[in-house]
């Protein structure tokens, strides 16, 4: 409470690097269950990789890294004191966050409409190669879906701060932490998008 | 700048009184390391209790063959809830959320950790996963019964509340990679002028090792606990062979973080150790760039051999070789802490005082259990002594024997640097006596037991079996009256206790160089350290 917040700017860095760590390990826990699973049904998950909609997955890849290019934009505004432009540019990018899941509510809930979703009878009938291919479509993209809402919160509330003065030139560095985890939001997606959507 | 100089000044109360605020709000949103240390020693000391209570009522249904005291499904959810809490509320929180915050901001010099408000955000994390835990165990199904390691397929079809108590130690996991990370921050970023590398003290390094396998290996365990929600919740079957799942991935994932959290249990207290040792030895410690880089070593060491737990699961041959051999190199760096404090004992001018008599039979308990480990690490002899008591014998030497009695070492020595008063000495010397000679009576015995075939979660045994368990549960109750002496002389002492001031332990340390009880910012000017942790001339002690 009495504490003088001095202001470490490595140090503030270096956290949000070693949380970047600890998001890549629990995405890492998935891709090891899709490397271990593609070895054991190679052919189930092929024949399931070609139902997704590559087209849709394609836009959203476009639509995340133009939003990590606003992202980087608005922390170079800021440093600039373009504190309009910086809200402008974040605002972009909550855009293109929201365009993604309204992409993504279409592609879940056609292939729900189908009957495709963990636990349903149709993938119970199927190959339990399938099965598992959906299980983890779903757990990996509704866990990177949420990580989208929870970083266009995040940047909204840092652009709230960005507007009333409190993130400036001098003091951006919650503004690039913000804009580094969106970074990873969209890497992250980078992984997943050629896993399930393209090479199968 | 002389730091004898300012530990003689008067505190008047330290922060204790002098943030201006009163009352509980004081406590639990303030920012300051020594508070919100406090508030975690007194959450995972509550914790510790009730899982000893939950560990004695097994003890005396294993009294003798049959239903003794409840039955079987009671029994079953009762040691799921004593792992549970053990681990999840007490043992992995317990070094870091409370020593950790209280002693190591000061032992490096800073006036608090990297993050203060992400520090107290980690407690609140606890504290509420805590809650979901305990809401967990009287709501839905009752408590859970798969044991702590929550294994697949059968936590994911019982009916106990289950999903529940998984989300509480999903919450606890992130208020865990919070302090991690704040913890290599702030001891990266943090140490005052003249704290080089070379000068960190032991118990210091300990925990920055520790943070590191908090912040690499709890992920895993995130996204495991996920899995079995989902599974449990949506059905995902990523778990379920018929669905084209496999449970060992399961044992794959939620060993690979929690093998190396044993270290997160362990390292701290070997860091305790590290620093009591030498201080009532009279003597520097022998090999401290040894026992720094050893910390590093079994945690990353540590973090590769999750496989020894799966021995009789189904894997590869291969697979268990490697991890075989794997297991058994985390006993060098292990060896090397115990010769290293084996060889600060020589020679010195010991004073056999409680912390230290804690300290030197955490060493001998802590060889008992890491020995017993090699006898599981090697395949061929796992495979007769698995899933036995020798197992339990086994882990609850090196977490209770090992981690539990250094936090007790850890409480005689440092928390009266915190209250300005101390314990009653005789009182703490016969709890020690009787916590060492029951915990041995109790864990040796159940090694006895398993090496003998007794499984170990049985709710029944058969009569051969009696005559130990009798012995075990015997040494169960001895162990308990200590620790309920130690807890009364302890606290007591505390509040009521003879002065405590200046540094009458002659430790070399910085956390001895400021006033007692330690001031808001724990400095009253910026301090320049000028000789080593150990280096007790330059402290101006004899």
């Amino acid at each position: 409470m009495s504490h003088p917040m001095h202001k470490d700017y490595t140090g503030a860095k270096l956290g949000m690097w070693l949380f970047l760590f600890t998001e890549l390990l629990l995405f890492s826990g998935l891709f090891l269950l899709y490397a271990v699973y593609l070895r054991r049904y190679p052919h189930e998950f092929t024949t399931a990789g070609k139902q997704l909609n590559w087209v849709l997955g394609s836009a959203n890849t476009v639509i995340l890294l133009t939003s990590s290019l606003f992202a980087a934009m608005a922390v170079t505004a800021a440093q600039r004191s373009e504190a309009r432009r910086a809200v402008g540019l974040i605002g972009g990018t909550i855009l293109c966050a929201t365009g993604f899941m309204i992409i993504k509510y279409f592609e879940w809930s056609a292939k729900i409409g189908h009957g495709i979703y963990p636990g349903s009878e149709h993938l119970k009938a199927g190959a339990p190669g399938e099965s598992v291919f959906f299980g983890l479509y779903y757990m990996t993209t509704g866990i990177h879906g949420l990580h989208v809402l929870i970083g266009g919160g995040l940047l909204a509330w840092i652009a709230a701060k960005v507007k009333g003065g409190s993130v400036n030139a001098e003091h951006f560095v919650l503004l690039e932490n913000g804009a580094l985890y969106w970074h990873l939001v969209d890497l992250i997606w980078i992984f997943i998008f050629p896993l399930y959507y393209l090479i199968l | 700048m002389n730091q004898v100089e300012q530990a003689d000044i008067p505190a008047a109360g330290g922060f204790w009184n002098d943030t201006g605020k009163r009352g509980i709000t004081a406590w639990i949103f303030s920012t300051d390391h020594k508070r919100i240390g406090l508030l975690y020693l007194y959450s995972v000391f509550g914790f510790f209790l009730v899982g000893a209570v939950l560990g004695l009522l097994l003890r005396i249904e294993l009294m003798a063959p049959g239903r003794t005291i409840m039955n079987a499904q009671t029994y079953n959810a009762l040691f799921t809830v004593h792992g549970v809490v053990m681990i999840f509320l007490f043992i992995i929180p317990g070094f870091q959320g409370s020593f950790g915050n209280l002693v190591m901001p000061i032992q490096i010099g800073a006036r608090d950790v990297s993050f203060p408000r992400l520090n107290l955000l980690s407690w609140w994390l606890f504290i509420i996963g805590a809650v979901i835990i305990v809401v967990a165990l009287f709501t839905g199904g009752g408590p859970p019964d798969t044991g702590w390691t929550f294994y697949v397929p059968f936590s994911s079809r019982t009916g106990t509340n289950v999903s529940l108590a998984v989300f509480g130690v999903f919450v606890i996991g992130f208020s865990s990679i919070l302090t991690g990370l704040n913890f290599v921050t702030t001891i990266h970023r943090l140490r005052a002028e003249g704290m080089s590398w070379s000068r960190v003290p032991l118990f210091t390094w300990s925990l920055y090792a520790t943070a590191w396998v908090q912040i690499l290996a709890t992920p895993i365990l995130a996204i495991t606990l996920v899995l079995v929600m989902a599974e449990r919740l949506l059905g995902t079957g990523l778990f379920d062979p018929g669905q084209g799942g496999d449970p060992i991935m399961y044992q794959h994932l939620f060993w690979i973080y929690s093998h190396p959290a044993v270290y997160i249990m362990i390292l701290p207290a070997m860091g305790v150790i590290s620093d009591i040792v030498p201080v009532f030895s009279r003597k520097p410690i022998f090999g401290y760039k040894m026992i720094a880089f050893s910390s590093l070593a079994i945690a990353a060491a540590g973090s590769i051999v999750w496989g020894h737990h799966m021995f009789t699961s189904g894997m590869s041959d291969t697979a268990v070789l490697v991890f075989s051999f794997l297991t058994f190199i985390v006993a060098i760096p292990s060896a090397i802490k115990v010769f290293n404090w084996v060889s600060t004992l020589y020679k010195g001018s010991i004073s056999l005082e409680a912390p230290m008599l804690f300290a030197l039979s955490f060493i001998l308990l802590f060889s008992i259990g890491g020995l017993s480990g090699l006898i599981l690490g090697a395949a061929a002899t796992d495979i007769h002594v698995h899933d036995t008591h020798f197992v339990v014998g086994h882990f609850h030497y090196v977490m209770f024997g090992g981690a539990g009695f250094a936090f007790f070492a850890a409480m005689h020595y440092w928390l009266p640097k915190f209250y300005g008063r101390r314990y009653a000495e005789k009182p703490a010397v016969i709890a020690w006596a009787l916590m060492f000679t029951g915990f041995n009576i109790l864990y040796f015995t159940m090694q006895v037991l398993g090496m003998r075939g007794m499984p170990r979660r049985y709710y029944d045994y058969l009569p051969e079996f009696a005559p130990l368990n009798l012995v075990a549960t015997i040494g169960s109750w001895i162990l308990a009256a200590g620790l309920v002496l130690m807890v009364i002389n302890l606290f007591r002492g505390l509040f009521k206790g003879a002065e405590f001031s200046g540094n009458p332990w002659g430790g070399a340390t910085l956390e001895w160089s400021v006033p007692t009880p330690p001031p808001s910012e724990n400095f009253l000017q910026e301090p320049v350290v000028t000789h080593g942790p150990y280096d007790y001339r330059g402290a101006g002690i004899p």
